[in-house]
């Protein structure tokens, strides 16, 4: 075997080892790369009550209540098989609405409930023009 | 392969690379511009995010040329340590600063789209996160390389470096499938862009890939000039 094979060999060995080495690590990572708790996440265990958080999920649909005051608002967040109740006050995204993905930051209560103090959205990997969609959206473009 | 080995004779390289040089950066240019166009007027806006989601024609080219840059990067560097010819080293000295570009470009983008969409402007999310530090790596290697070179080394150090961070690319690209993320999963690959709207990121994805690979080019011809100047300069010193 020529010294340059040799080193071939060697060199694409290396390579698979660390492609496999980032898999394995990233699989073994799984809970803490989480960037957050789904319901069903702590559905049944102790909620990690003293630290500060994040819940994600979809909106629950008809579950949005908005209070008096105009900005405390009340909403669940489900992911199929748990949900969570969540009370925030503050502005939402304008893409936080029910049916599609929110993150919420925030802490735990001990009666199950989550307090957030800030809301991000979380939006799916579709897109689609409004006809597309079933919604009767304006539809012009920049250009018009 | 033997194709591969012939070109990598700098002479043969530089005969071939300079005519291609810029016609693959003017059309590179011309497709750009062209998707853009196209991107910001003939297309509806998403259904979700409206208008916002059109600057994903320059975020996912950027993305995937932050992430290309680092494979043609790793390429180049394994075949140096395999066949150790210069020319390998000078094509991962060219591809850096370009990837690394790409890949300030991706999160700069990645930012102005997360504001009004998901509402931040930067989460430590698994997708960010990878991505940021794929351009931490890039940037490492840079400086690397040079002090490799000032120190005259074999450039041996650099070219194991480029390919332990290819260990990099499966995070990024999995931590959307693998982790949670505020990040969502995969768009282009999985078909999941209405025709309507996908369209002129073919010509964006193709046009800054040419663009690439001509600045690439470029750079590939100046770093083999200066290293002839400087050869040269030797030569006259030692004469």
């Amino acid at each position: 075997m020529k010294a340059k094979h040799q080193r071939l060999v060697l060199a694409l060995l290396a390579l698979g080892a660390i492609l496999g080495a980032s898999a394995l690590a990233m699989s073994a990572l799984k809970d803490q790369a989480a960037f957050f708790y789904a319901p069903a996440d702590v559905k049944g265990k102790p909620l990690p009550l003293d630290r500060h958080v994040r819940l994600g999920g979809m909106v629950e649909r008809g579950s949005i209540r908005r209070a008096d005051d105009g900005v405390s608002i009340r909403f669940v967040v489900t992911d199929g098989q748990a949900t969570v109740p969540v009370a925030f006050k503050g502005v939402t995204p304008d893409l936080f609405k029910e049916g599609s993905g929110v993150v919420a930051e925030g802490k735990f209560q001990p009666d199950g409930s989550f307090v957030a103090d800030n809301i991000l959205a979380k939006h799916d990997e579709r897109y689609m023009p409004p006809q597309a969609a079933g919604n009767m959206h304006e539809t012009k473009t920049l250009a018009k | 392969m033997p194709a591969l080995h012939a070109l990598a004779n700098p002479a043969r390289f530089l005969r071939i690379a300079r005519p291609l040089t810029p016609i693959l950066f003017w059309i590179g240019v011309a497709l750009v511009l062209f998707g853009c166009w196209a991107g910001l007027t003939l297309t509806p806006p998403d259904a979700v995010q409206k208008e916002s989601a059109r600057i994903l024609y320059i975020h996912v080219p950027s993305a995937w040329l932050g992430m290309g840059g680092w494979s043609g990067l790793a390429i180049a560097c394994l075949s140096y340590l395999i066949w150790r010819h210069p020319l390998a080293s000078v094509a991962a000295r060219a591809i850096a600063p370009a990837g690394a570009t790409f890949a300030a470009l991706c999160l700069l983008t990645g930012s102005i789209w997360g504001r009004p969409t998901w509402g931040t402007w930067w989460e430590w999310d698994g997708r960010l996160t990878s991505m940021l530090l794929l351009f931490f790596v890039y940037i490492a290697w840079i400086a690397l390389d040079r002090a490799d070179a000032e120190r005259s080394g074999d450039g041996r150090v650099p070219a194991l470096f480029g390919v332990a961070g290819s260990a990099l690319l499966p995070i990024v690209h999995y931590s959307v499938i693998w982790w949670n993320t505020l990040h969502q999963g995969e768009s282009v690959v999985t078909g999941k862009i209405h025709i309507s709207l996908l369209w002129p990121l073919f010509f964006t994805l193709a046009g800054f890939t040419l663009f690439f690979a001509g600045v690439v080019l470029m750079r590939m011809r100046a770093i083999l000039a200066s290293q002839k100047v400087e050869a040269r300069l030797r030569r006259m010193a030692a004469a």
